[in-house]
């Protein structure tokens, strides 16, 4: 800080110097925005741009190209992919909730906060951890399975379904409850009459966002389920083919050919989960103000 | 909602029906949150269990072993544990700043109406799947860093071993660039939330007594949120730490400890990621959950840290107001 000066309007060198610092500052924010903004657009643009020649109905509609054989497509990587999305929302969804509402409406504090805990923990693992344990447990001695894809998928969601349903249970008005408790409700009637159905729509965004999110997730299914067949498999007690595994495997193909496929593949998922997350967060920002208010 | 009446609650059928109704809707809450805590003490089970062949090969001396030789059944984790430091050192150095810079614009800088755009769009950011971004990394980034980027820094500061010869854009580098990227998001909005914890109060005080925004950011937003940005940046440590896919696609791979940056690596991660399909003898398989091991207990101590910064910082907080 600058020592006191006589007092004048002009300002002084030490003034100027500190409106520099302060404009500095202040384009570097605004650089750092634009710079996020901008490595965004690029990404985007990036995929769009070399994935985009390749989509055709044919390659959203053809099974996988056979090794080295030009052409093919990615239906059995969009069908496997909603198989194991939608095997790990089945497990994901009621654990969340009934958590959730473990932690809002039931549990005393001194339990609360080893569950909270445990759910940040869970939250902030790496991907890679879940795809080595569902690994050891369900794939190791037995076979890739997408029962163990979904799985490992649903220990990524699971705490995210918790937390947005936790963050809306708490809009729950309490005034509500009380009301429902003065005219002698009992809890269970309470919360399954009162405070979920009030709660449903976050939960659903909530659950849509944490999809989108489990939609790309390529570890927890690089070892549960990554060697698969060719064509459409929709049978989950066998390695399910996804998008975000043959997205990896391709990528990492010195085949040109098959870098166009990648781009095409990461095209679709991403136009899937950039929708989705910005629709349901479009949603979710709307109904916390209105409950909010 | 049915009315009900009076005379009906009081009997003894419906007193009993809600008094089974609590104790099973109680019971299932509870089953599922022990379910949660289940899979994270399975977790920790499983991977430790997976590690104690190659633990009781090995021993301690895996953490400091740099040799990753699955021909002759020698395996150390040094090597990449060294990858994943240097790594999330270039993600934090060069992410943590541009997170909070961005935070600040996003808390005190952005026109209202600018906020919630730019906000979702930096969210976004995070949204993108890793392996997409990885898909970019190996393709269009790296190959650019390694021509544009790469040589300059070689030519400036080439006498610091760590810029030695530009690669092929497959390297240590390329890879601690991925990372920041992805951290960037995180802790830009844990951020943006804490300089809009800070009371307008302060800021306004600053401001009313001659300080710049600038002196004002730095007296009272900066300073008073000191231990949640710390938070926030072990937050996206965790989140550097654990990246594999990304990790693994531009990386390039290597068993030895490589010292200029521009050269192929392996995080513990990335190692996991890209060994564990084609792992040939139960010791490697082991030595694999032993690098999970490692990972894991690395990654719940980060999240423990922020965690009980975060709770104490809370605290603070409330207690203080």
């Amino acid at each position: 800080m600058a020592a006191v000066e006589p007092f004048s309007l002009r300002g002084g060198a030490s003034s100027r110097r500190r409106r520099v610092v302060n404009r500095i500052a202040e384009v570097a924010a605004n650089l750092a925005a634009l710079g996020a903004i901008a490595v965004l657009a690029i990404v985007v643009i990036s995929v769009a741009k070399r994935g985009i020649s390749e989509i055709s109905w044919g390659f959203l509609t053809s099974d996988l190209p056979l090794f080295g054989v030009p052409g093919g497509g990615i239906a059995p990587l969009i069908v496997g992919s909603a198989i194991l999305v939608g095997i790990a929302t089945a497990i994901a969804l009621p654990l969340g909730v009934l958590t959730a509402l473990f932690l809002t409406e039931f549990a005393p504090r001194r339990i609360a906060s080893p569950v909270q805990l445990t759910l940040d923990l869970m939250n902030g693992l790496p991907s890679v951890i879940l795809g080595v344990f569902v690994f050891g447990l369900l794939v190791y001695g037995h076979q890739q399975s997408g029962w163990a894809g979904g799985f490992a998928l649903s220990i990524v969601m699971i705490p995210l379904v918790a937390r947005s349903t936790q963050e809306v249970l708490r809009l729950v008005p309490q005034t509500q409850r009380d009301a429902a408790f003065a005219l002698g409700v009992s809890r269970w009637r309470v919360v399954l009459g009162v405070v979920l159905p009030s709660a449903l729509g976050g939960i659903v965004t909530g659950t849509v966002l944490a999809i989108a999110r489990a939609a790309g997730e390529t570890a927890p299914l690089l070892f549960t389920t990554s060697i698969f067949v060719n064509n459409v498999a929709t049978n989950p007690g066998e390695a399910l083919p996804n998008m975000p595994v043959q997205i990896f495997i391709w990528s990492e193909s010195p085949d040109p050919e098959d870098h166009k496929r990648a781009w095409a593949t990461a095209l679709v998922l991403l136009v899937f989960v950039l929708v989705t997350s910005v629709l349901a967060r479009a949603v979710l920002i709307r109904s916390r103000k209105k409950m909010g208010q | 909602m049915s009315s009900v009446p009076i005379t009906h609650t009081l009997t003894g059928a419906r007193r009993a029906r809600d008094w089974i109704g609590d104790r099973i809707l109680f019971l299932l809450t509870l089953l599922g949150s022990l379910a949660a805590i289940a899979i994270m003490v399975g977790i920790a089970y499983k991977v430790l269990r997976g590690a104690h062949l190659s633990f009781s090969k090995f021993g301690l001396g895996f953490l400091t072993g740099t040799t990753w030789d699955a021909a002759n059944n020698v395996f150390g984790a040094g090597t990449f544990l060294y990858g994943t430091a240097v790594t999330c050192a270039i993600a934090l150095l060069l992410g943590g700043p541009f997170a909070i810079a961005i935070a600040l614009f996003l808390s005190e800088l952005a026109p209202r109406g600018v906020r919630p755009v730019v906000g979702t769009l930096v969210e976004m950011l995070a949204a993108i799947p890793s392996v997409v971004l990885g898909l970019w990394g190996i393709l269009v980034m790296g190959p650019f860093v390694a021509h544009h980027i790469e040589p300059w820094l070689h030519d400036y500061f080439g006498w610091i071993p760590l810029f030695g010869e530009p690669s092929t854009g497959s390297d240590v580098f390329v890879a601690g660039l991925i990372l920041a990227i992805m951290i960037v998001p995180i802790v830009a909005s844990i951020c943006r939330e804490l300089f809009l914890g800070v009371p307008q109060d302060l800021e306004d005080g600053a401001l009313a007594l001659g300080a710049t925004r600038w002196e004002m950011v730095r007296g009272v937003v900066l300073s008073g949120s000191r231990p949640g940005i710390a938070a926030a940046l072990i937050l996206g440590l965790g989140r550097a730490l654990g990246e594999a896919i990304a990790v693994t696609q531009v990386i390039g791979s290597a068993t030895a400890i490589n010292k200029s940056l521009f050269q192929p690596g392996d995080t513990l991660a990335s190692r996991i990621a890209a060994q564990f399909q084609g792992a040939v003898s139960e010791l490697q398989i082991s030595s694999l959950f032993y690098l999970a091991a490692i990972l894991l207990v690395i990654g719940l101590v980060t999240n423990l840290l922020a965690q009980v910064i975060v709770r104490r910082f809370e605290v603070q907080q409330t207690g203080g107001i």
